[in-house]
C-alpha cells in the first residue's frame, strides 16, 4: 500500500472541495473494495477522502420516493422495512452479495463503484487496458469464463461485480451526486458505461462527483419482485449470472402491462434488459413468450473461450425468474 | 525397488508377527469422545502460532516474486524501496548470504525441501512467483509496500508450461514413491478387448491449492553465528532441522525448529523458498527476522496439488469379476522435486483382477514445485477410478456396492501379500443401511423435485497405513504425572490429545496426569504429520517406552515391595501404579515407587520398533462415501445435500477429534469435487486467482450435516489397532459426488471441477 493523505468529511459539500485537493483523490466508502486494491496497488490514491460518515438516512419522500442516502450500509438498506416492503428485489440482491461482514461496512455508493473482479486487472503483472491504458487485455484470450457476453469491446470484456446495482437498474433507480458546480441526477441504467476503447472510465460521473443518494421512485408492482443470483458456490461468490425482475399484470386481460429485468455478471455495468421487457409488454405471461424475449435480448450476446455458456444460461434464468413471477404475482388494479 | 529393498521385504515376511497390543480394546481414555486438549487455549487466544511469537529487534520481511517464468534477471532496481522510511535492507541474489541447495523432501529420505533448487544464489528464474527479492523493514506495512516499489528487469525465456501439448511426450519416473511407475500382471490390454462389458475413459483433475488458513510463516533468530532458533509453521521439524543445518552448513544440534501450534497444512508446510531465505535475512541484518507469506504469495512461492490425466479402462466379466483393470496417466512435476502424485496407488490394492496394468508419467512443467496435499494420488486417483467403476456398474445394470462385492480380492492384488486388516464391504455394508442406500433409484434423472434432479452416488474411499521410526522420552515425578514428549505436530487435529490418552490408558493413569509435549525439533525423534503417519508412528513409540518404564520402575522396587524380583511380564500398570497381575494383584503406586527410592522423578526413552509390518502386510485403511445431490435441470448448480462417511480404519482413538477429521476431509473433497481450481495461465506460467476471494473452497453453505460412522475394528499389527485417519476423508469423495450427479441427471462430468458450465454443455435440462 503506497502512502496517502485522510480527510474525513463532514458534509459532502466539503467532500467535493477537500476531493480536489488531491491529484489522485478517491471517496472512501466502506473500503471493502478500495482499500483491498490499495493494498494490491491497483489503486494509488494519494488521497483518501472519507465519505463513510455522510447521510445514511433511508426516509420517504412526500412524493413517495423512497430516498437512500450513499452512505447508508449494503445491510441498512437490505433490512429496512420499506425497501422489504416495497422494492423486495433490492433486499434480495444485496443479501445474494458478498458476506454478513462486508455488508455491514459496505456503502451503498461504495457497492455501485467498486471495480470488476477480473483476474487480469487484479494482477499487476498482467495486461490491462482498465489499470494502463493501451497495455492491452489478457482476459480475452485468457480465464474469461466470468466475463462480459453483452456490451464489450475488444479493449475490456470485465464485467460489474454488483448485485445490488442490478437490483437498482431494474428498479429505475435515479442516482444523486454532488460535484465541484453543483448537484444533478443520473438514471442508474447511465451511470455505468459500456468500455469501448475507454474501458479505464467506468462511469458517468465527472472528476470529484460524489454519489450521494440513491432514488427508488414509487412502483408499485415491484412489491413482489425477485433477484436469483447464479453462482460456483452456494454463497460468497460472484454471478455467472443473475436476473432482477418484477412483473406488473394487466387484471383486465391478463397481459404483462409492465415489467422490469435486469442482468448481472453479464456486462460491463448492471444490464437493464429493455428489449426483453418491450417485446413483453401487451404479452400474455407464457413460458414462450418470455423465451423469445430472453432470445430477443441476448441476440447481441458474444461468447469468450470459456464464458459461451452464459449465454444459455442468462437465457434460462431470465425465463425461470419470469416463470417463477408470473406464476405468484397477482394481477393489480 | 533396490535389491537390497527386495531382500528385506522377503526376509521380513518370514518374520514372525509382533504380539498384538494388549491394549487393543482398551476403552477407559481410549475411544472416549474427549474435547482436544489445545482447544481452550485457541479459544481463549493464548495460544501463540508462529507470527505471534515476539521476539526483540524483530524486522519484517516482505517477498518480491517474479513474474516471469524463466529467465533471467538482467537488474534489480532496489532504490525506491530502500528509500521507504523505515527499511532496514533489501536482499537480492547479489548480498543473499551465501547457502548450498536445500535437501528434497522424497529425493533424499532426511529433506523437507519442497524443491532443491538453489535459493537465490543467482540471477536465475524457474517458475513465475520465485521470490527475487526479500524487503527487510521495521514494520511489516514499510516492508510490503516497499517491496512493491522494486522494478526488475528480465531476460525472458521460453519456458515449458501447456501440459496438454507436453503429454505425449511424458516421461517414466524411476519410482513413485519408491513403488513402481509401471506394474503389469498379466495382459491387461488384451483381457480388455475381449472383456464382457467394458469401459475405457479418461478423467481429468486440474491444480489445487491446500489453502490452509495459518499463512506459512518463519521467524528466524540466529544466537550465535553457529547457532539458530527458527519458528516455522511447519508439518515436519525434524526434517527441516536437517534441511535447513546443510543450507547452511550448521550441525543440526545447533539448529532449533519450534512450532507449537500449527493452522492447517494438508501438506504444504515443509521447506520452501521463504523458510531459507527467513534464516539468510536474519543473518544478512544480524537480527531475528520474520517472514510470513501473504496469501497471494502462497501461490507464488509454495505449490499445491498437481493436475492429473488418467485413463481408466476396466473390463469386466458377465459374472461381474474383473477381467482386466488399467490405470495410467500424466501428471505435471518439477525437474526440482519429486511429487507425482500417486494416483494409481489405489488401483494397486483394491481390486481383485489377474490382468492389472498401472503405469504413471510425468512431464516437466517450469512452474512453482507441486507438493503432497491432503491424499496425494488417492484423491484425484479415487476420482478416476471410482468413476470409472461407477460406470461399469451402470453399463452392466448392477449395484455399484453389488460390484464391489464382486470384485473384492482375497490377497493384495499387486503385492500378493495378506490384509492385515480390511473390512471394506463390512464398511459398505453397514454405510448402505444407514444411508439408506436400497432406495436409491438406479436408473438416471428418475427422481425429481421441481427443477431440482435428485441424485445417490458411492465410491470407495482409501488411504495407506504408513508407520516411520519414532522415538519418545518419558518423565514420571514422584506426583504420580506423567510427561512424554516427541517432536511430533499439532496442527488441530488432536494430535496432543489422543497421545494423552494413549499414555493415560497405557499407564494407567487419569487424562488429567499425562501431558504430551511436542512441536520442538529437539524432541526424541517423530516423523512427519503426513501421510497419516504421526498416530501410529508416535504410539508406537510410546508403547515402547512405558514397557521400558516398567522395566526401570521394578528396578526401584526395593526389597521390601511386593514387587520385588518380578519380571515385566508378571506386572501391569493400572490404577497409577504397578501391580502384579496375580498373587491378589498387590503392588505399588507409582509416586510410592519413586519416593521409596528416594527419588523425585524417572526419566527414559524408548525407539519405536522399525515398522516391518508394512512390508509383511498390505496395509490400507478403507471407507464408501455415499452422497446425495441436487442439480437444477434449469442452471445446472449442484448442491450437496447428504453425506455419510462410512469407514474402516482401524481403532478409533477420540470419536470426537476422528468425526472431525473425517468431516474436514469429505469438505475439502466436496471443495476438489464443485469448485476448487487454481487457474494457471499457460501463457505466463502465472497463478491467476491467488485468493480465497477468487480460488473457491465451499463455504458452510454448500456443506450439508455429514455423518460419519466406523467399523471401529481393530487392526491386530499396529499399536492400538489404529490407522492414521487424517487422509481418508478427502478420497472417494468427488467419485461420490459425480457418480451421484450422473444418477441425478444421466450427464457422465470426467473433468474436476464438476461446475455448471460443464452440466450444461452436456445439455442438462434439454427435454
Amino acid at each position: 500500500m503506497n502512502e496517502f493523505r485522510y480527510e474525513r468529511a463532514a458534509d459532502s459539500a466539503t467532500a467535493t472541495t477537500l476531493f480536489a485537493a488531491g491529484t489522485h483523490a478517491r471517496y472512501l466508502g466502506g473500503g471493502t473494495n478500495l482499500v483491498d486494491l490499495m493494498r494490491e496497488t491497483i489503486e494509488r490514491p494519494d488521497l483518501l477522502v472519507d465519505v463513510s460518515g455522510l447521510d445514511a438516512q433511508i426516509t420517504l419522500r412526500d412524493d413517495g420516493a423512497l430516498m437512500i442516502g450513499a452512505a447508508a450500509t449494503n445491510t441498512a438498506v437490505a433490512e429496512h422495512r420499506l425497501v422489504r416492503e416495497r422494492y423486495p428485489v433490492l433486499a434480495r440482491a444485496i443479501l445474494a452479495g458478498a458476506s454478513g461482514q462486508i455488508r455491514n461496512m459496505a456503502t451503498v455508493g461504495g457497492n455501485l463503484l467498486q471495480r470488476t473482479r477480473c483476474l487480469y486487472f487484479f494482477d499487476g503483472a498482467a495486461r490491462c487496458n482498465k489499470r494502463s491504458r493501451g497495455s492491452g487485455c489478457d482476459a480475452v484470450d485468457g480465464f474469461n469464463r466470468m466475463h462480459a457476453i453483452l456490451g464489450a469491446s475488444p479493449s475490456c470484456v470485465a464485467t460489474h461485480p454488483s448485485d445490488m446495482g442490478v437490483a437498482l437498474a431494474a428498479l429505475g433507480a435515479e442516482v444523486h451526486v454532488r460535484g465541484a458546480s453543483g448537484t444533478r441526477t443520473i438514471a442508474m441504467v447511465d451511470l455505468h458505461r459500456l468500455p469501448g476503447d475507454t474501458p479505464e472510465v467506468e462511469t458517468d460521473l465527472a472528476s470529484g462527483e460524489l454519489i450521494t443518494a440513491i432514488e427508488l421512485a414509487p412502483l408499485a408492482f415491484a412489491a413482489h419482485s425477485i433477484y436469483r443470483k447464479v453462482r460456483d458456490r452456494a454463497s460468497y461468490a460472484f454471478a455467472l449470472v443473475s436476473v432482477a425482475a418484477a412483473l406488473d399484470i394487466d387484471p383486465a386481460n391478463g397481459t404483462i402491462r409492465d415489467v422490469r429485468i435486469a442482468l448481472g455478471g453479464v456486462a460491463h455495468k448492471p444490464w437493464r434488459a429493455t428489449l426483453a421487457e418491450d417485446a413483453l409488454k401487451g404479452q400474455h405471461p407464457t413460458t414462450a413468450n418470455f423465451a423469445r424475449a430472453a432470445a430477443r435480448e441476448l441476440e447481441p450476446a458474444v461468447g469468450l473461450s470459456l464464458n459461451a455458456f452464459k449465454i444459455e444460461l442468462a437465457r434460462r434464468v431470465i425465463v425461470a425468474t419470469l416463470a417463477e413471477l408470473s406464476s405468484t404475482t397477482e394481477p393489480r388494479a | 525397488m533396490s535389491l537390497i529393498e527386495k531382500a528385506m521385504e522377503t526376509v521380513v515376511k518370514l518374520l514372525p508377527d509382533k504380539p498384538a497390543d494388549p491394549l487393543i480394546g482398551a476403552h477407559r481414555t481410549v475411544g472416549q469422545p474427549v474435547s482436544r486438549l489445545d482447544g481452550p487455549v485457541k479459544v481463549i487466544g493464548t495460544a501463540r502460532f508462529t507470527a505471534e511469537v515476539t521476539i526483540d529487534g524483530l524486522v519484517f520481511a516482505s517477498l518480491a516474486c517474479s513474474t516471469i517464468a524463466r529467465g533471467r534477471i538482467r537488474s534489480i532496481e532496489t532504490a525506491a524501496a530502500r528509500r521507504v522510511s523505515g527499511v532496514v535492507d533489501v536482499m537480492t541474489h547479489a548480498n543473499c548470504p551465501r547457502m548450498d541447495a536445500p535437501p528434497a523432501m522424497v529425493r533424499d529420505p532426511n529433506g523437507a525441501a519442497m524443491s532443491d533448487l538453489p535459493v537465490m544464489q543467482d540471477d536465475s528464474v524457474r517458475w513465475n512467483g520465485q521470490p527475487v527479492a526479500v524487503v527487510l523493514a521495521e514494520t511489516q506495512e514499510a516492508a510490503d509496500h516497499a517491496a512493491s516499489l522494486i522494478v526488475i528487469d528480465y531476460e525472458a525465456e521460453p519456458a515449458d508450461l501447456a501440459f496438454e501439448a507436453m503429454v505425449p511426450d511424458a516421461e517414466m519416473p524411476k519410482n513413485i514413491l519408491g513403488q513402481s511407475p509401471d506394474v503389469r500382471h498379466g495382459d491387461a490390454e488384451a483381457a480388455l478387448r475381449n472383456a464382457t462389458t467394458r469401459v475405457d475413459r479418461i478423467y481429468r483433475t486440474l491444480r489445487h491449492y491446500n489453502s490452509a488458513i495459518e499463512l506459512h510463516v518463519t521467524t528466524a533468530h540466529w544466537e550465535a553465528d553457529d547457532a539458530l532458533v527458527i519458528h516455522d509453521a511447519s508439518q515436519t521439524l525434524q526434517a527441516s532441522r536437517y534441511t535447513i543445518a546443510k543450507a547452511f552448513s550448521l550441525k543440526p544440534d545447533n539448529v532449533r525448529i519450534l512450532a507449537p501450534f500449527v493452522g492447517g497444512a494438508f501438506g504444504s508446510k515443509g521447506v520452501w523458498n521463504h523458510t531459507l531465505l527467513c534464516v539468510a535475512a536474519a543473518k544478512l541484518v544480524g537480527r531475528p527476522v520474520r517472514l510470513m507469506l501473504s496469501r497471494e504469495d502462497v501461490f507464488r512461492a509454495t505449490g499445491g496439488r498437481t493436475l492429473t490425466e488418467q485413463r481408466v479402462a476396466l473390463g469386466a466379466n458377465a459374472d461381474g469379476t474383473l477381467a482386466a483393470l488399467i490405470h495410467t496417466g500424466t501428471t505435471a512435476v518439477t525437474s526440482h522435486n519429486s511429487f507425482p502424485e500417486q494416483f494409481t496407488f489405489p488401483a494397486r490394492h483394491l481390486y481383485a483382477t489377474d490382468n492389472l496394468y498401472l503405469q504413471q508419467k510425468v512431464v516437466l512443467l517450469d512452474m512453482v514445485a507441486n507438493t503432497a496435499m491432503r491424499a496425494p494420488g488417492e484423491s484425484v486417483g479415487t476420482f478416476a477410478l471410482e468413476s470409472a467403476l461407477d460406470e461399469l456398474g451402470h453399463a452392466m445394470a448392477l449395484d455399484p456396492v453389488e460390484l464391489r462385492r464382486r470384485i473384492e480380492p482375497v490377497r493384495d492384488p499387486e503385492k500378493g501379500t495378506e490384509f492385515s486388516s480390511r473390512h471394506l464391504l463390512e464398511a459398505y455394508r453397514r454405510g448402505a443401511e444407514r444411508f439408506g442406500w436400497s432406495n436409491r433409484n438406479p436408473v438416471p434423472r428418475a427422481r425429481r423435485d421441481g427443477e431440482w434432479l435428485i441424485g445417490h452416488g458411492v465410491a470407495t474411499a482409501t488411504y495407506p497405513y504408513y508407520r516411520r521410526p519414532a522415538s519418545a522420552q518419558l518423565r514420571l515425578g514422584d506426583d504420580g504425572h506423567v510427561v512424554i514428549r516427541a517432536a511430533a505436530h499439532e496442527m488441530g487435529m488432536g494430535t496432543a490429545t489422543v497421545q494423552a490418552q494413549h499414555a493415560a490408558e497405557r499407564l494407567g493413569l487419569p487424562l488429567d496426569h499425562v501431558r504430551f509435549d511436542y512441536g520442538d525439533a529437539a524432541m526424541p525423534k517423530s516423523p512427519l504429520a503426513g501421510g497419516s503417519c504421526q498416530s501410529a508412528s508416535i504410539a508406537a513409540a510410546i508403547l515402547a517406552v512405558c514397557a521400558t518404564l516398567v522395566k526401570d520402575l521394578l528396578e526401584l522396587a526395593t526389597d521390601g515391595s511386593p514387587l520385588s524380583g518380578a519380571g515385566v511380564d508378571d506386572v501391569e500398570m493400572r490404577d497409577g501404579g504397578l501391580y502384579l497381575k496375580d498373587a491378589g494383584g498387590r503392588g505399588e503406586r507409582y509416586q510410592d515407587l519413586l519416593r521409596q527410592a528416594g527419588t523425585r522423578f524417572i526419566e527414559c526413552a524408548a525407539d519405536a520398533p522399525a515398522p516391518t509390518e508394512i512390508l509383511k502386510y498390505s496395509m490400507h485403511s478403507y471407507g464408501a462415501q455415499f452422497c446425495e445431490v441436487r442439480v437444477s435441470a434449469i442452471t445446472g448448480e449442484v448442491r450437496v445435500t447428504r453425506w455419510l462417511g462410512s469407514f474402516d480404519t482401524g481403532r478409533i482413538l477420540n470419536p470426537k477429534t476422528a468425526r472431525s477429521q473425517f468431516r474436514g476431509g469429505i469438505i475439502m473433497g466436496i471443495g476438489m469435487a464443485l469448485m476448487e481450481d487454481a487457474l494457471f495461465d499457460e501463457r505466463s506460467g502465472r497463478f491467476m486467482n491467488p485468493s480465497l476471494a477468487e480460488y473457491h473452497v465451499p463455504v458452510h453453505m454448500d456443506i450439508p450435516e455429514i455423518d460419519v460412522i466406523w467399523n471401529d475394528i481393530p487392526d491386530p499389527h499396529t499399536p492400538l489397532g489404529l490407522h492414521g485417519i487424517g487422509e481418508i476423508g478427502i478420497t472417494g469423495v468427488a467419485a461420490a459426488i459425480a457418480n451421484a450427479v450422473f444418477n441425478a441427471t444421466g450427464i457422465r462430468i470426467r473433468e474436476l471441477p464438476i461446475t455448471l458450465d460443464k452440466l450444461l454443455a452436456a445439455g442438462i435440462g434439454e427435454d
